[in-house]
């Protein structure tokens, strides 16, 4: 008997899901537009956040419900940690004021961030607005692709002018203006790249590990060829990977992947190919994905890997420096300028159009990427290189800031530096499919797999697939 | 009551019809409906760029021209029948020698029961999560590598998965782990299945062991056997999740690894449902027509 009613009882279960999974969202969406009448009315309750109490009067007929969509925690926490008038409530909401902030997180492994973005995005226009995007966060390799449609919000439309961004580095701003010259997002990162190198293995080497010396032989691509030859005579590998030169090729290109519909490889990709092939021949690097566990062997001594490229947040928390015995942790590395400048990563905030919150989208973007205090803030909390020059210089001129995993060394001159020389001139919406594309075709004919027309044959069928419009 | 003076006669036919409307139901709303709007499907011009969507604009068998063109196709279904026949041949081997073990009263094999869940066990592990572990075993700087290099087998890590056949093998060999239980609990229920007379008289009459599996146990078992083959086949073309999870979606070296459906699923980054269609609806083909060689070659031997 007992079994029969748990039987019944679990069918039952079963089948109310499901039949919820069919009928839940137009019913979600009646009863959240409904529900709307007696919010807007009770103009009353205003949001007590200190931020916004200027904004107050206006802010007090917008949504009450923001939400954010992202992929990672990165974003919430600096919110939480220096928005004033955050206050979390669990995992996935927190409030700001009176307004329920609603976090939509979702990885960006094999594109299910995106994927999750785009379907709600178009969508947006007939959402509830409760249930629209306020706000949504990009990285650069796919930023035109938001960017360059009306889903995302021009800056200038929320009330942000030009003077209030005039503190952050000019390729944070190209890399988040649509074609037609209009800036669309925020960053409050600066990304800026550096080549790290083992001490030790400089020291063995070429007798002395400083940086001057060291950028010296690597100043170009030439005499990093060179260098890489006699480190390989000694038993090193040059970089742990071809990949991770890719971002300094690839950042320094005359033209974009797609011009008028056509795939175009650039020419100093086409060195990158080179390059990389003359080096894994010889020895002097392998073909390793970055991020699996052969390419970080080399945060470790016995990895016998003499340098790796990467920005602030990769040479403070992505080399191991928790684990016993890895270079970082002994702070064993050195930073140099390297061949060229480039970056790597970095978080935009955009706003999505039909937000019916954009005073506060307004504030939150303002206090988190131009206000000094707060910014300051994030760089002595959690490391950040922040997207605004007088802060960051004033620190890069601090004799006191000093680089644990670098041994001592203060790199933010070089970062400062290196932002203000990176050019994103030749950026495209196609950006990330061709990177990806590229670099995993050209594997095969590092490997000797294949020919270099065979991997460019897989590289343009494999791009084709991913846009169907583009030919080559 | 009516019935009664119709005849004595009860008809139970309705009760039939009525507990075959669940599947039925099921059925339409989750193949049919689905195959005939895939077929739909594949004759429009229909993806999404970016955020910007492309059609849907009818274009005829113009999704079909573009994939018979770049001839891609019949890359992917020969690798697909590759890794398939790789693992399946062992597969089927392995399983016949064991489900005869088994179910041979004669041998008395102690223990049948842990062995027969053992072997069941593989098959119970996600395919994905099989597929992620073995990436990991079998990576250049791996364990594999490390413990062949320890006991002196090889000098320098062999890279296994950028390498045609030893991804292809692996591949093969995942499968393999994964099926041959299931394969051999088939095969075992259809030999528990024929009469034992038959067995006995085999040895009276002074047949060897071998000579009655040959004679006796395999002609006999043809309908599971060509179940297997057909079900097998049909899974192996729709070979997926090992391959994907193992090339982290490439199929490299050079695509060598890539499956039929690993290509479908290259077209839905760019929710391509038009060229999609067209390939499903490819599939389709293939595997009935596959399908129908077997079966029909099994059958004619039975004649």
């Amino acid at each position: 008997m007992k079994k029969k009613v748990l039987s019944a009882l679990l069918a039952t279960a079963m089948i109310t899901t499901m039949l919820a999974g069919c009928g839940s969202e137009p019913a979600a969406s009646e009863s959240q537009t409904s529900s709307e009448a007696p919010v807007s009315e009770s103009s009353s309750s205003e949001p007590s956040s200190e931020a916004a109490d200027t904004e107050s009067a206006e802010a007090a007929d917008e949504g009450k419900i923001l939400n954010i969509y992202c992929w990672n925690e990165e974003f919430k926490t600096r919110l939480t940690d220096h928005y004033p008038g955050y206050t979390e409530v669990d995992g996935t909401t927190g409030t700001i004021g009176d307004v329920t902030v609603k976090w939509n997180i979702t990885p960006s492994d094999d594109n299910a961030y995106q994927n999750n973005l785009d379907a709600t995005l178009l969508g947006q226009a007939d959402a509830a607005a409760d249930d629209k995007i306020d706000i949504f966060l990009i990285e650069a390799d796919y930023a035109l692709k938001y960017v360059d449609t009306e889903y995302t919000m021009p800056i200038a439309d929320l009330g942000i002018t030009d003077a209030d961004l005039a503190n952050q580095y000019q390729y944070t701003k190209d890399i988040v203006t649509d074609s037609n010259g209009v800036l669309k997002g925020l960053s409050w990162q600066g990304c800026p790249g550096v080549m790290v190198y083992s001490r030790d293995v400089a020291t063995e080497v070429f007798g002395t590990d400083d940086p001057a010396v060291i950028q010296e032989k690597v100043a170009d691509w030439d005499t990093f060829k060179a260098t890489a030859a006699e480190l390989a005579a000694a038993g090193y590998h040059m970089t742990s990977s071809v990949n991770d030169t890719y971002r300094v090729y690839s950042n320094n290109v005359s033209t974009k992947w797609v011009v008028d519909g056509k795939i175009v490889i650039d020419d100093n990709l086409m060195k990158w190919v080179q390059d990389s092939k003359e080096m894994v021949d010889a020895g002097e690097t392998t073909t390793y994905e970055l991020w699996s566990d052969d390419w970080s062997k080399g945060f470790y001594p016995e990895g016998k890997v003499f340098s790796y490229f990467g920005p602030a947040w990769f040479v403070d928390f992505s080399m191991a420096a928790d684990a016993e015995g890895s270079i970082a942790n002994l702070g064993k590395w050195a930073a140099t300028e390297g061949p060229q400048g480039f970056f790597w990563g970095g978080t935009w905030i955009c706003a999505a159009t039909g937000t019916d919150n954009a005073t506060l989208v307004k504030d939150i973007m303002l206090q988190l990427t131009t206000n000094e205090e707060i910014m300051t803030g994030i760089v002595e909390a959690d490391n950040d290189f922040v997207n605004n020059k007088p802060a960051m210089e004033a620190m890069a001129a601090d004799p006191d800031y000093q680089s644990a995993v670098l041994g001592g060394q203060n790199p933010l001159p070089m970062y400062c530096a290196g932002a203000e020389k990176i050019d994103l001139s030749n950026l495209s919406a196609y950006d990330q499919g061709c990177n990806e594309e590229f670099q995993s075709a050209m594997k095969n004919y590092f490997d000797g797999n294949a020919t270099l027309d065979e991997a460019l044959d897989l590289f343009y069928t494999a791009v084709e697939e991913k846009y169907p419009e583009l030919t080559h | 009551m009516k019935g009664r003076r119709r005849g004595k006669v009860v008809s139970y036919n309705k009760w039939g019809y009525i507990f075959l409307i669940p599947f039925v139901a099921v059925y339409l709303v989750f193949q049919l409906v689905p195959l005939v709007s895939t077929v739909y499907n594949s004759f429009f011009e229909n993806y999404r760029s970016g955020l910007t969507q492309v059609g849907p604009n009818f274009v005829g068998l113009e999704n079909y021209r573009t994939i018979l063109e770049n001839q891609d196709i019949w890359i992917y279904a020969k690798n697909t029948l590759i890794m398939w026949l790789m693992g399946f041949i062992p597969q089927i081997l392995v399983s016949l020698l064991l489900g005869a073990w088994f179910s041979n009263p004669s041998l008395r094999l102690k223990g049948q029961r842990f062995f027969k869940t053992v072997i069941y066990l593989p098959n119970l592990i996600m395919a994905s999560a099989f597929a992620m572990l073995f990436f990991t075993l079998f990576s250049d700087g791996g364990p594999i590598n490390s413990i062949l290099m320890q006991i002196g087998i090889l000098d320098s890590p062999y890279r296994f998965l950028s390498n045609v056949w030893s991804t292809r093998a692996l591949v093969a060999f995942m499968n393999f782990i994964m099926w041959f239980g299931n394969t051999t609990i088939l095969l075992m229920a259809g030999m528990m299945g024929i009469d034992t007379s038959l067995f006995e008289a085999a040895s009276v009459d002074g047949a060897t062991s071998t000579q009655v599996f040959f004679k006796i146990t395999l002609p006999l078992l043809r309908p599971i056997l060509i179940y297997v083959v057909i079900t097998s086949l049909i899974g192996g073309l729709q070979m997926f999740d090992v391959p994907q999870v193992l090339t982290n979606g490439t199929g490299e070296p050079m695509r060598s690894s890539m499956t039929l459906i690993m290509y479908l699923n290259k077209h839905l980054f760019s929710k391509n449902y038009g060229i999609g269609g067209a390939l499903s609806v490819f599939l389709f083909i293939i595997t009935g027509v596959l399908s129908l060689i077997v079966y029909k070659f099994s059958n004619e031997r039975n004649r």
